[in-house]
């Protein structure tokens, strides 16, 4: 197992290294020059060519992208041009909150996904494989902005069942002590049942947006995966035994099915980062991909380009993680690696 | 060879077993009429080439078809019990308690996640009233009883770290596990070598005798059926089409299509694997109505009369579904 994750980290060098090479280049290929936008509306030429010098954007691009591998050692991702503040220090305070949302909503659309998939293939045709066929259709065909502007509109707007969409917390709170940076979490740690009921009536629009977003492929493969399974000779077998059909689904098929789930779940997860950043401006979510997003449209690109690593670290460390976990539910995975 | 006495019933009794599959390609007549009785402790070979239904009947016997299929007549009588009219419920005790079934291709037969000897457990866990424990240390004694060196070891690996031969020993080792008294083996040794298909037949001819278990062994070896069985039923493209005692249907066919199977196949390790002998193929099971005898459009003797019913072989020992069998 060691030499597995040994493995697949090295095998990960590569995509790291190009990932540091793509977030440089990109960064000085997006459109709209940053001296300019840093100098204001009435700067001179020359005060936009002082600053160019300042940030050393008049000098060589090998000479700039050296320096930024020098940085990016030392843990510093530069500063937000915007805001003065450190890029690794934003992140850190904000990636908690992504992070928060993401995993939830990918609970939340695991819990359902799941059983709705294996359910629909163990009654094949039955009323609830055409629920899940509604289900995975609404999933595909909505985009999470228009569901997470509809959810606001209905819970929030017209029920008053959900807090306004302003963020990890109601004004009236204050966030609980910093352990976890997950506000659920650390609302209980802190004992603080009021708390952690305000973070996550918060949490629950955005979650849900996210959740619905994510449903539709982990239900459609689960379904796909378990008919695949159950049709297999050994399911026959299973049923010759005489088996009870709790143990035929669960210990027998779903444990077989779930490969492919798990590659989904992986899939989906690099997804719902890329989708995070519009449902976060939708709620005014504190993350980083709202936090990527204005600096973008603010030609600001030291944060973009932290958050840009930051998602392929994520997603490197995500395929690990998949991969141990592969190695955990198949023994025959590693045998031919 | 065991001479059945003449009033007793028999373990199981099947009678005018017919199965369709409702396909988008139309309807597919599987089984028509299948009927054979077999005693306790009797050994009963099911042969027919390819497609003729062998492996539709066993699974409609346990009530593990396609859910494709439907019965849609017949009986099979098995303790007194219809097992064609129970509900699934009443079957799931049966299976693997006291009707247990083998399967070709082990290795895909067996889960492929889970070891060897938590599946036999498993079953154990089922049916034999086990505990954690016992059925842990019974699992390996099944093992050891299926001849598989080390079984303490092997009891804790995935079928994937084994041969086929020792994945169909693993196969009958969970189908013995709570001593049934019917096992059928659909093509047990199909694709393992020479030398594991005599050990893997010799066990299961063994271990049958030692616990005066019937067995029906599903097979397209005719060289293999001789050996083993003390009966032999004859299948065509769904049809019984004849019964007799081994060595009465080796001396003496009585249906055309026993005779060109037997003379297909010469000598030692006879298979009917290639059977290019016989002229034509099974007819299209999909094209209703069949005609009444589904072997007369490969039949040398077909005359007018045929298209007549046939005799149906219910419950007999010897019977012959030909309006013109070779004396
Ligand atoms: N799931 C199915 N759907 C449609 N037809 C089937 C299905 N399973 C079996 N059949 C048909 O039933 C016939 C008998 O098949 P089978 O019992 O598997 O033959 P064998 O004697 O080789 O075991 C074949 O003609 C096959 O086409
Ligand atoms: S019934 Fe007629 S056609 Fe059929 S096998 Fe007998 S002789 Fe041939
Ligand atoms: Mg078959």
């Amino acid at each position: 197992m060691l030499q597995l994750i040994a493995q697949r980290l090295t095998a990960a060098v590569p995509g790291v290294l190009g990932v540091i090479v793509v977030t440089f280049l990109l960064s000085r290929a997006l459109p709209g020059d940053p001296a300019a936008y840093f100098a204001g509306p009435a700067a001179t030429p020359q005060a936009i060519e002082e600053i160019r010098q300042k940030l050393g954007l008049d000098r060589p691009m090998w000479e700039q992208f050296i320096d930024y591998i020098g940085d990016l050692v030392r843990g510093d991702l530069g500063n937000s041009l915007t805001t003065g503040q450190p890029v690794m220090q934003e992140l850190v305070t904000r990636l908690p909150a992504s992070a928060e949302l993401t995993l939830l909503a990918l609970v939340v659309a695991v819990l359902v996904a799941v059983p709705l998939g294996v359910l629909a293939a163990v009654k094949q045709g039955s009323w609830i494989d055409h629920l899940s066929r509604v289900v995975t259709t609404a999933g595909v065909s909505l985009p999470t902005f228009f569901t997470g502007l509809l959810l606001v509109y209905v819970f929030y707007y017209k029920l008053g069942w959900a807090p306004p969409p302003l963020g990890r917390l109601d004004i009236y709170f204050s966030p609980p002590d910093h352990v976890t940076g997950f506000y659920l979490i650390d609302s209980l740690i802190a004992r603080d049942l009021e708390l952690f009921v305000a973070a996550l009536g918060q949490l629950i629009l955005p979650a849900s947006t996210l959740a619905v977003f994510a449903l539709a492929p982990l239900a459609r493969m689960t379904r796909a995966s378990m008919l695949a399974v159950l049709s297999s000779d050994f399911i026959r077998t299973a049923k010759a035994g005489g088996l009870r059909s709790h143990t035929v689904v669960v210990t027998y098929a779903f444990r077989n099915a779930v490969l492919p789930v798990v590659t989904t779940l992986g899939m989906v997860f690099s997804f719902l980062l890329g989708a995070n950043v519009l449902v976060e401006k939708v709620f005014s979510w504190p993350g980083i991909g709202s936090y990527a997003i204005e600096s973008l449209i603010a030609s600001d690109y030291a944060p973009v380009q932290g958050f840009v690593m930051t998602m392929a670290l994520l997603y490197v460390f995500l395929n690990l993680l998949i991969d141990v976990l592969y190695g955990v539910i198949d023994p025959r995975v590693g045998i031919d690696a | 060879m065991t001479d059945a006495p003449v009033t007793h019933i028999p373990l199981l009794s099947v009678e005018e077993l017919s199965v369709e599959f409702r396909t988008r390609n139309g309807t597919v007549f599987a089984l028509e009429d299948v009927g054979f009785a077999l005693d306790k402790g009797e050994t009963i070979a099911l042969v027919g080439e390819s497609g003729s239904g062998k492996s539709v009947t066993a699974f409609a016997l346990l009530g593990i078809s396609d859910p494709a299929a439907k019965v849609t007549k017949g009986r099979a009588v098995f303790g007194g019990l219809d097992l064609l009219s129970q509900p699934e419920k009443v079957l799931r005790e049966l299976r693997g308690r006291e009707l247990s079934m083998i399967f070709q291709n082990p290795r895909a037969a067996l889960n492929p996640i889970r070891p060897i000897g938590k599946q036999i457990a498993d079953i154990l866990l089922r049916h034999g009233g086990a505990t954690g424990q016992t059925a842990k240390a019974k699992a390996v004694e099944m093992l050891a009883a299926v001849r598989i060196p080390d079984p303490e070891r092997r009891a804790k690996a995935y079928p994937f770290e084994l041969s086929g031969g020792m994945c169909q020993r693993v196969m009958i080792a969970m189908a013995l596990a709570c001593s049934p008294a019917l096992l059928i083996a659909d093509e047990p040794t199909t694709g393992l070598d020479v030398t594991t298909q005599a050990a893997i037949m010799d066990l299961i001819r063994d271990l049958s005798r030692e616990r005066g278990m019937a067995t029906i062994l599903i097979t397209h070896d005719l060289g293999l059926a001789a050996e083993i069985a003390d009966r032999i039923v004859v299948m065509h493209a769904g049809h019984i089409v004849e019964t007799a005692p081994t060595a009465q249907l080796f001396a003496n066919p009585r249906h055309p299509y026993t005779r060109r199977l037997i003379g297909a196949t010469p000598g030692e390790g006879r298979s009917l694997a290639d059977l290019t002998a016989i002229p034509g193929g099974l007819p299209d099971l999909r094209k209703a109505p069949l005609p009444a005898c589904r072997y007369s459009a490969r039949c040398e003797r077909r005359a007018a009369d045929c298209e007549a019913p046939l005799p149906r072989l219910v419950a007999a020992h010897s019977l012959t579904a030909c309006h013109h069998p070779l004396s």
